[in-house]
């Protein structure tokens, strides 16, 4: 198979590799896939509580050439977006953007739901108020 | 040195220089049909085939009347198949086969199911060799045919072939075995081993792609076949078809070279795949090999590098062709069947890789191949969470996957 010169340059220089503090209170996870499945991403981002705008993100995969580029080019755009600007990021936009193929689609998919798990991760940290509570 | 290097030789070989020269009058000059009995140019065709006939036969221990030239092993063992099971029809319709085999044959399998043949897959160990008891507990009165593979095509495990053949020879059933593998890098010898049909293709030893054999035996006993293509009745009824006389020319030059030199040429290949293992398994933890070491071709390693995902470690190591069991790699998105088959887990056969050493790779580029190998592995595991998660001390078993 053929891969475009994007999906080629994030494998061959992936950005924002690495690992943030998971205890930290502003930094949310998100961990999707399998390993039977042949990826798994993680992704994390730092989000300032005052502005609302995530600082930091990171991740790491396991996955194809494609899997790597998806999550890799998923915290370049993170980075600098408030949460709610984040949550628009849509997979079709990664497919656009890398060129991905058909069968690799699943790959920007996989990379939509670790966005949004590791938001939905944050603002579980932040706002610890049970459901419960708040109905009252 | 020079790049890209192939060591994909499972998939094919390039054809040898010597085959090619072999072949060229064929292709040019010396253009008669084999069949053709009244003119010179007809008889000289013949000659061409009957002395490849005694080439491939000699490689394999048959004579050269058990030959019958096909487009290759596919057709080989659709032929072995479906030809043994319509003309052993009245005599019983269940054939055992097992869970590795080429699709060549578990396909063919699938269709002869389809009009009434009952077949048993048998199950192969964690090693990848079919179990013999297994094998024996499966045969009933209506067995008439076991096609087991000689060698395997992803993990290069040799199946017991003697062993089957002796069982099958004391209960009166026939043996076809798929050799596309075995045959010029193995001694085979279908007497020795009681095989009745065996299936050979020229292009993985060196000779031309769309040429092939099967072997039939003639006598102890005379193996029948019903020809599944019709025509002007060729190579005595079995297989219909203008010969194709320069491809059988190289199939016999290929067969004759690989005879000659596989003494001297297994033992290098053998010392030239072990230095590849030793360097990956003494530079790299969480590495596995697929299949028994014991009972292998001496040219394969299919090896799993854990938390490494397969084509991410083709597309870093470009400009080495090899390939991997890796569902992404494949057309179907399924991982490989056959590591599935040994039962370890489809995360390694995701992360599985298969070198296939030939006769033209050189230990130079060995030496190359297993530092890039080493360098790329370590650079995905960097970007791998499952290997952060290994290295952490979490049991990536219990983990509570999301999967997609």
């Amino acid at each position: 198979m053929a891969y475009s010169d994007k999906v080629i340059d994030h494998y061959n220089h992936p950005r924002n590799v690495g690992s943030l503090d998971k205890s930290d209170p502003n930094v949310g996870t998100g961990m999707v896939g399998a390993p039977e499945c042949g990826d798994v991403m993680k992704l994390q981002v730092k989000v300032n509580p005052a502005t609302g705008v995530i600082e930091d993100a990171k991740f790491k995969t396991f996955g194809c050439g494609s899997a790597i580029a998806s999550s890799s080019l998923a915290t370049e755009w993170l980075r600098g977006k408030t949460v709610d600007e984040a949550l628009a990021i849509k997979n079709t936009d990664i497919v656009t953007e890398l060129s991905l193929p058909p069968v690799k689609i699943h790959c920007s998919v996989l990379a939509e739901d670790a966005i949004k798990a590791a938001i939905t991760d944050y603002k579980k940290k932040a706002a610890p108020v049970p459901a419960e509570a708040a109905r009252v | 040195m020079k790049l890209p290097i192939y060591m994909d030789n499972h998939a094919t070989t390039p054809v040898d220089p010597r085959v090619f020269e072999a072949m060229r009058p064929y292709l040019t000059n010396v253009f008669g049909n084999a069949a053709s009995r009244n003119h010179s140019f007809g008889w000289e065709a013949e000659e061409a085939t009957e002395k490849a006939r005694k080439q491939v036969a000699s490689l394999i221990g048959a004579t050269s009347k058990e030959i019958v030239f096909t487009s290759g092993a596919t057709e080989s063992n659709n032929l072995a198949l479906k030809g043994v099971a319509e003309m052993y029809a009245e005599k019983g319709n269940h054939i055992i086969t097992a869970a590795t085999e080429h699709k060549a044959i578990l396909d063919t399998c699938k269709r002869l199911e389809k009009h009434g043949t009952r077949v048993t897959y048998l199950p192969v160990q964690q090693n990848g060799l079919v179990d013999l008891d297994q094998l024996r507990a499966a045969i009933t009165d209506k067995t008439v045919l076991i096609s087991i593979m000689h060698a395997n095509n992803e993990i290069g495990v040799l199946q017991p072939i003697r062993e089957i053949g002796k069982i099958a020879k004391e209960r009166g059933i026939l043996v076809h075995t798929d050799g596309t593998q075995a045959a010029g890098k193995i001694p085979v010898s279908v007497l020795d081993d009681n095989i009745d049909l065996m299936s050979i293709s020229a292009h993985k030893m060196y000779g031309p792609k769309g040429v092939g054999a099967l072997y039939v035996r003639r006598r102890n006993p005379r193996v029948q076949l019903t020809a599944q293509m019709d025509g002007g009745g060729h190579e005595r009824g079995m297989r219909s078809g203008t010969l194709n006389v320069p491809g059988i020319v190289g199939l016999g030059e290929a067969c004759a070279l690989a005879q000659a030199e596989m003494p001297a040429e297994s033992k290098r290949l053998a010392f030239l795949r072990d230095k590849l293992k030793e360097r990956l398994l003494n530079s790299l933890d969480e590495v596995y090999i697929n299949g028994t070491l014991e009972h292998r071709l001496p040219n394969n390693l299919n090896i799993s590098f854990a938390y490494v995902e397969g084509e991410s470690l083709l597309m870093g190591i470009n400009e080495i062709a090899v390939s991997s069991g890796s569902a992404c790699t494949s057309a179907t998105l399924e991982p490989s069947y056959v590591l599935k088959a040994l039962g370890a887990g489809d995360d390694l056969a995701h992360s599985s890789i298969r070198f296939g050493l030939g006769r033209f790779n050189t230990e130079e580029q060995v030496d190359y191949v297993a530092g890039k190998v080493i360098e790329v592995v370590k650079k995905l595991r960097e970007l791998s969470p499952l290997y952060e998660m290994f290295k952490e001390g979490i049991d990536l078993t219990k983990v509570q996957w999301t999967a997609h």
